[in-house]
């Protein structure tokens, strides 16, 4: 398949707003999808990401604002016209017809007339058996690359969630739209089947080149396969970026909790008024602007955390409690309880080798040390957004 | 080393069987009643009426005789039955597919509406609910050659009413414009409960394959989707249909010169009016031997409605 | 996009709304005559209300012409006992075919089955027969009798029962309940929705059942709703259609009446049938 990103521009949203009753489910939302990019709309349930997509498809109108694909405005065409495709949660197949059918059913709506179509009347038709014929060989082409051309005379009710899976996708793609919307499509199937799905879907993308925007609320099929991630709640984009991006560098604390996993410890501090934070009795420069007394967080990622082992056993440093180690096999997770005011909880993630040199060296022992490395630390304002201080220099051995 | 002492195997057994078969025997006594209740009802008349259409039984009669299959012989022949059989399925052929199909109409728009949905569901389901020979005799007097509002109507056109119920061309079918007047609501509700259970996403689907239009949606995923749906009503509906007695009983009494006569009319007619027990057994048997392929039928409905993927 | 939903929205209530007046015509044109005086009656046409309010006139001449009350009292009487001995027989019957099996099971259950195509003008004639050696006829057992054995209840009942969890029957028996009170203190209560809606299929059902009766009834005094607008009609012969009319709403009203209160559960009663 050739290239096709349906242009310069992929998919622009302006302005976009859609209440149902009384709840406001989006508010004021732009977005801008590149052409050819596979950007995902990841959030939790309830932040209006489906709606959002299916506001792009036409299935639904918002109360505000403008959809453009592929450079043209498409708010007042219906969702056939739009030039897209998608891929529904529950896949949506026909259940009367066979695979072959519901393949084909995109193309006979768009090539054939009304009466082409109609029981009985359409064997009146003479260029109609020419353009079924065209018909089946493109399903067939499609069935092919998808791996389901030797279920083609079957009904869904007669395939498995992966084969049902692919069926709904095929219909997406014989469309060839410059568009793939996709609303969950893993989340009916098995952890090891998501998997391989997984990795064919990113296959696909690569090989089409066109534009998907995916819908999920899990982090790791997010994480995995995007280009770029807009991480919504509850009607707004909390960041739009790369994966690297939002994780390395999060936008604010809402979105530095929902990426990652464990998910990261956040501690109280309190601006020492000298650019710096204190941190229970440990006193960390920053560099931030924040006045005296002002109160922020900290965000520490599990493998934020060292065991004072080797080149880092100086630098800043915390005590705490082992609650409990987990054995993930190749990694370690400790859960502890600093010692800090609140005994807040934090998790520790150890590779496994470091784990065993740490238990050798005793410094398992209550009460533990932990170093904060410089890496993975972040720290937030009072209104939850994330500062430009400097964790490296703060973090950096005094 | 003492041998264990095996315990005496009676015991195991009873106590583990015990409450197996106690159970088992709680739930003959339980099922006992309806046994006996389905025996008396169902299974020993049944049997009667077998033995009953083999002989020339006549209430009050002296003597019986055995007659074979004469009775049977007899009906095939006689005309007042075949003319019932006759007219019974002329009924089921006006009825049937007008209660069907506008049951289907009624039910895809009351579907689509919102705020009226409820009122119509009302209105569609009163007559379901009325006593049919009350009801019967309203629309006597609604069809009443002179009173009636029809008339008032027709006279307003300059038109005369024709006699509904005492002309013979005319009698069956308004005996059923009333039976499909009491099945449109019967069937709608029905109806609308296999709307509601085709999945919303199937016609998203559609309108985004491009069938969004009313004819595609309902081509494409409405009526394929109904399909169990629909057979199961036509055939309940048959069924209705075929056992019409209520409106002959209180109209027409099987005229005018047997135009109304329908099967069950007239097996009423020879069993206790004329008290030809014998022959209406006969007649009797003939009329299950049609139920019970309906009734097949109506399994076979149900049984692809409910196992519909 | 917009008149041409417009339209079709108006072509829609157009045609249920004329659909409407087909199905409401004869209860409006019922009313009508039920509270218009004579002359009126035969000389009115079309109105949406009677010119004179005739009051209650026609309705206590239809009381007087025919014990119409009487006929509603032995409505009640023969739906509550059918209804009562249905539930009481068929009950504990699912619950054995569902929980309990014994020798015989698979055999019973066929024959429910079967019978349940079995309409009553089949065994009517031998039943007739024997009612009529008992000189049982012209009595309320004769009446309710052959409808005591409900094979749709306890096929459906069966069903229901069959999805009540196992574990839980199992730990009221290690708790030392016998299966008589288990079904009645726990299964039951489980199955209200169910029985609701059989209960309300039997009495509608009943209500205005009309051939049996016919067959095993000639008192008035013992006639059930039908039965009695059958013989009312026959009282009222010649041109009173006043108190025609008056009879057949007081006939029909408490049906009418009691679906408009409890519609929902209406519904799903009747609408059994379809599934029988």
């Amino acid at each position: 398949m050739t290239e096709r990103g349906g242009g310069a521009e992929g998919v622009r949203l302006s302005g976009i707003a859609k209440a149902f009753g009384a709840t406001q489910v989006i508010d004021g939302l732009d977005l801008a999808v590149r052409a050819g990019e596979f950007l995902t709309l990841l959030g939790p349930s309830g932040c209006g990401k489906s709606t959002l997509l299916r506001i792009i498809a036409g299935l639904e109108r918002p109360d505000r604002g403008t959809v453009a694909i592929a450079g043209r405005t498409v708010d007042h065409l219906p969702p056939a016209e739009r030039d897209v495709a998608m891929v529904f949660q529950s896949y949506a197949l026909y259940p009367h017809m066979t695979v072959a059918g519901n393949l084909a059913t995109p193309l006979e709506m768009r090539r054939l007339a009304l009466f082409e179509r109609l029981p009985l009347v359409k064997h009146l038709s003479p260029r109609r058996r020419r353009v079924m014929r065209g018909i089946l060989a493109e399903v067939c082409a499609v069935a092919e690359a998808l791996r389901i051309d030797h279920l083609l005379e079957r009904k869904p009710a007669q395939l498995s969630g992966g084969q049902r899976q692919r069926v709904a996708l095929g219909r997406a793609m014989v469309r060839r739209p410059s568009v793939f919307l996709m609303d969950e499509p893993l989340s009916n199937l098995d952890a090891a089947l998501r998997v391989e799905v997984r990795h064919e879907l990113a296959d696909l993308h690569a090989r089409l080149g066109t534009t998907f925007i995916y819908v999920t609320h899990d982090q790791l099929e997010a994480m995995t396969m995007s280009s770029r991630i807009a991480l919504m709640d509850r009607g707004r984009i909390l960041q739009l970026g790369t994966p690297e991006q939002l994780y390395d560098r999060p936008a604010s604390l809402a979105v530095a909790t929902f990426i990652g996993s464990p998910s990261l410890a956040v501690l109280e501090a309190v601006a020492d008024g000298a650019g710096g934070i204190r941190l229970g009795s440990l006193r960390l420069p920053f560099g931030h602007r924040f006045a005296s007394g002002t109160r922020l967080s900290l965000g520490i990622r599990p493998e934020a955390f060292a065991l004072p082992l080797g080149p880092e056993a100086d630098g800043p440093a915390l005590s705490a409690r082992l609650a409990r180690a987990e054995n993930l096999g190749a990694e370690w997770h400790l859960h502890v309880r600093l010692d800090l005011p609140g005994e807040p909880a934090a998790i520790v993630r150890l590779p496994a080798a470091e784990y065993a040199a740490a238990r050798a060296a005793g410094l398992l022992e209550d009460p533990l040390t932990l170093v904060l490395r410089s890496r993975g630390v972040h720290l937030f304002g009072p209104d939850g957004a994330r500062t430009a201080a400097d964790s490296a220099r703060a973090l950096a051995a005094e | 080393m003492d041998a264990a002492v095996p315990l005496p195997r009676e015991s195991i057994t009873t106590r583990v069987l015990r409450p197996q078969r106690r159970r088992a025997l709680t739930g003959a006594a339980f099922a006992a009643p309806a046994t006996i209740l389905l025996a008396l009802i169902h299974v020993v008349p049944i049997f009667v009426l077998f033995a009953l259409s083999a002989t020339d039984y006549e209430l009050g009669a002296i003597a019986t005789r055995a007659v074979g299959l004469a009775n049977y012989e007899r009906a095939f022949a006689d005309p007042a039955f075949r003319r019932s059989l006759a007219n019974t399925f002329l009924y089921v052929a006006i009825v049937l597919p007008a209660s069907v199909l506008l049951g289907l109409l009624v039910a895809l728009l009351v579907h689509a509406r919102t705020r009226s949905r409820s009122l119509y569901e009302v209105i569609y389901f009163l007559p379901v609910t009325s006593t049919l020979i009350a009801m019967a005799t309203v629309w006597q007097f609604v069809l009443h050659p002179t009173l009636g509002p029809v008339a008032a109507v027709l006279r307003a056109f300059d038109r005369a009413t024709p006699s509904f119920l005492t002309e013979p061309a005319l009698v069956l079918p308004t005996l059923a414009f009333i039976g499909i007047w009491q099945l449109v609501g019967f069937n709608m509700v029905l109806f609308l409960a296999g709307l509601s259970t085709i999945p919303r996403d199937l016609y998203e689907a559609a309108a985004l394959d491009g069938a969004a239009g009313a004819v595609d949606r309902f081509l494409r995923v409405t009526w394929p989707m109904l399909g169990p749906t629909t057979m199961f009503v036509t055939v309940t509906s048959a069924i209705t249909a075929f056992k019409v007695f209520d409106t002959v009983a209180v109209l027409t009494q099987g005229g005018p010169m047997g135009a109304s006569s329908v099967v069950l009319y007239a097996i009423y007619l020879e069993a206790f009016q004329y008290f030809h027990l014998g022959y209406a057994a006969a007649l009797t048997v003939i009329f299950l031997a049609f139920v019970i392929v309906f009734a097949l039928a109506q399994a076979f409905a149900f049984d692809r409605r409910v196992h519909y993927a | 996009m917009r008149p041409g939903r417009l339209l079709a929205q108006l072509a829609a209530h157009a045609v249920l709304v004329a659909g409407g007046v087909a199905m409401v015509l004869p209860f409006w044109w019922m009313l009508l005559t039920a509270f218009r005086p004579a002359e009126e009656i035969f000389t009115g046409g079309i109105a949406l209300f009677p010119e004179r309010f005739h009051g209650l006139a026609n309705f206590e001449q239809a009381l007087t012409s025919a014990p119409l009350l009487r006929f509603m009292l032995n409505g009640v009487i023969v739906c509550a006992g059918i209804l009562v001995v249905q539930l009481a027989v068929a009950i504990p019957a699912a619950y054995a075919l569902a929980k309990l099996p014994f020798t015989g099971t698979r055999l019973l259950f066929g024959c429910v089955v079967g019978a349940i195509a079995i309409p009553i003008q089949v065994p009517a004639l031998p039943l007739y027969l024997a009612f009529a050696e008992l000189r049982l006829l012209n009595t309320y057992f004769a009446l309710m009798f052959p409808f005591f054995l409900s094979v749709f209840a306890i096929f459906l009942l069966r069903q229901v029962f069959k999805q009540y969890p196992d574990e839980i029957i199992q730990a009221a028996r290690l708790d030392g309940a016998g299966e008589f009170e288990i079904v009645w203190r726990f299964v039951v209560p489980a199955a209200a929705p169910a029985i609701a809606a059989f209960s309300i299929f039997s009495i509608v059902a009943h209500w205005n059942d009309l051939y049996w009766p016919l067959i095993v009834i000639t008192e008035t005094r013992l006639a059930p709703p039908p039965l009695g607008m059958l013989f009312f009609r026959d009282a009222e012969t010649g041109s009173n259609y006043g108190a025609l009319m008056a009879g057949a709403t007081m006939i029909t009203a408490p049906l009418v009446l009691a679906f408009l209160v409890a519609r929902r559960r209406f519904i799903q009663g009747i609408t059994m049938t379809g599934l029988k």
